[in-house]
């Protein structure tokens, strides 16, 4: 099992490429469209800007790979930054439109009510989706989140799972071959390697 | 729901409504790629091998780790990023380096070896833009603005260069800009009370989150359980920090966080 984790310049990746050997598969970091056309399964990381990632995915001609991928029904999981690209547009972003892939925008958390902004530390991520495979065997688990963003799907159906910081918010978006997660599975300890081994193994 | 109201009681109770847990942070000292000031875990191969200890407290439950750099030298700072690959390779869990950080390229390096957020102090001091500009292009959750503080009179007042330079600087007022500017979280330590074992700064901690909207880790002072639970639940702290308390066993981190459930903090066991 060979799984590409795209390297467009937007940090966190050896944890990723770490914690997927840990899970029993190879991991590929690259941002060479051979090598993710011929990857079994695709990630998309990210930590940083929506406008500065879907400029580099841009300047590396990465877009319409992304999109055939995954039409092709090859395996997608976006992590934080990566999971939001995936919507249609952000509030963060004033000169990029997202990907696209799954219909709805990226909203920030309001900090009117004292919410302190970034949220960030472990928060219970709730499972919505029991039969999906990528949660399968997480009920209530605590997961590590940091964020200000976070995705509003117009399909509530693509909701696999949520938390709730001031507002309830989805965490885990599910739809065919397409995942994303909003917390970072890679620094989750044990919850989140159960979730990168699901991506592996049964995604 | 929550009235909008900036109080600092309000903050804790919507905190604690929303199930976030209180973190508990052990820090460790680096230089030149080990550990230092001593830790003394019995039965680790190698006590200055950061990764072992690092494991060490992956073990005992630690919500996250800091990673403090005290190397001088430019050439000695490869030495850290290959450690930063070392410790992400190895520890599933987020960590926070610091130390001597002031350039763009500096934070870029690091996250991309692994960390997951980065801290910055003296620079920060000098060149408030740093922040500004790390955050926009790294994001703010990632931007971490260590502030020391030092008790003067009737105010608190910002030290840099690791405590040893005054620069007449409020620290409110520079905690203030500091979340303005785009820092994701403050890195707080009460110079009065660190290495006294006799509790957090709960003066200072709660000038400081009642002022901030961004997530405050209080350091300086943790010397018995009680400190926990005082510096989260009376002066609405996010996370505490402690160092030598931690590594010389004198508590471990699953006893903090048993204690803390017991008395009806969330944490995360």
């Amino acid at each position: 099992m060979k799984i590409a984790i795209v390297d467009y310049g937007m940090g966190n990746i050896h944890s990723v490429a770490k914690a997927i050997q840990v899970c029993g598969a190879q991991a590929v970091i690259t941002n060479n469209k051979d090598q993710i056309s011929k990857a079994d399964k695709i990630i998309l990381p990210g930590v940083g800007a929506f406008d500065d990632a879907m400029g580099e995915l841009e300047s590396l001609n990465l877009i319409s790979l992304i999109h055939e991928q995954v039409n092709a029904k090859k395996p997608f999981l976006g992590i934080c930054l990566g999971m939001q690209l995936l919507l249609d547009s952000s509030q963060e972003a004033k000169d990029h439109q997202g990907l696209g892939i799954i219909a709805g925008q990226v909203v920030k958390f309001s900090s009117a009510s004292g919410l302190k902004v970034p949220h960030m530390g472990w928060n219970d991520c709730k499972v919505i989706a029991q039969d999906s495979p990528l949660l399968r065997g997480l009920s209530n688990s605590q997961v590590y989140f940091c964020h200000s963003y976070y995705p509003q799907p117009s399909d509530k159906t693509v909701v696999a799972a949520t938390c709730d910081y001031g507002v309830g918010f989805a965490c885990v978006l599910a739809r065919g071959n397409v995942y994303g997660v909003q917390f970072h599975p890679e620094k989750s300890q044990n919850a989140g390697l159960k979730i990168i081994s699901n991506f592996v193994n049964l995604c | 729901m929550i009235s909008v109201r900036r109080n600092g009681a309000i903050k804790v109770a919507a905190s604690i409504l929303n199930m976030l847990s209180k973190r508990i942070i052990p820090c460790l000292d680096i230089k030149e790629g080990r550990v230092v000031k001593g830790v003394k875990f019995l039965g680790l191969r190698d006590a200055g091998d950061p990764v072992e200890v690092a494991k060490v407290y992956d073990e005992q439950g630690a919500d996250e780790l800091v990673f403090l750099d005290i190397t001088a030298s430019f050439e000695k700072r490869k030495t850290l990023l290959a450690l930063v690959e070392k410790i992400a390779a190895n520890i599933f869990m987020p960590f926070t380096v610091g130390g001597g950080i002031g350039e763009i390229s500096d934070i870029r390096n690091l996250l991309n070896a692994g960390a997951e957020k980065v801290s910055v102090n003296t620079q920060a001091v000098k060149f408030p833009e740093l922040i500004s500009s790390a955050a926009k292009r790294f994001g703010s959750q990632c931007i971490v603005v260590a502030i020391d503080a030092k008790r003067q009179q009737d105010h608190w007042e910002v030290f840099i260069n690791g405590g040893r330079t005054p620069t007449g600087i409020d620290a409110l007022a520079w905690a203030e800009k500091a979340a303005r500017l785009g820092a994701g979280e403050i890195l707080l330590t009460s110079m009065d009370c660190d290495g006294t074992k006799n509790g957090y700064d709960l003066e200072l901690t709660r000038a400081i989150t009642q002022k901030v909207n961004i997530p405050v880790i209080a350091s300086g002072g943790a010397g018995v359980l009680e400190d926990f639970y005082n510096v989260f639940v009376k002066a609405g702290a996010d996370a505490a920090l402690a160092a030598s308390l931690f590594h010389y066993q004198e508590l471990d981190v699953k006893q903090v966080k048993n204690y803390l459930k017991e008395k009806g903090v969330a944490v995360r066991i």
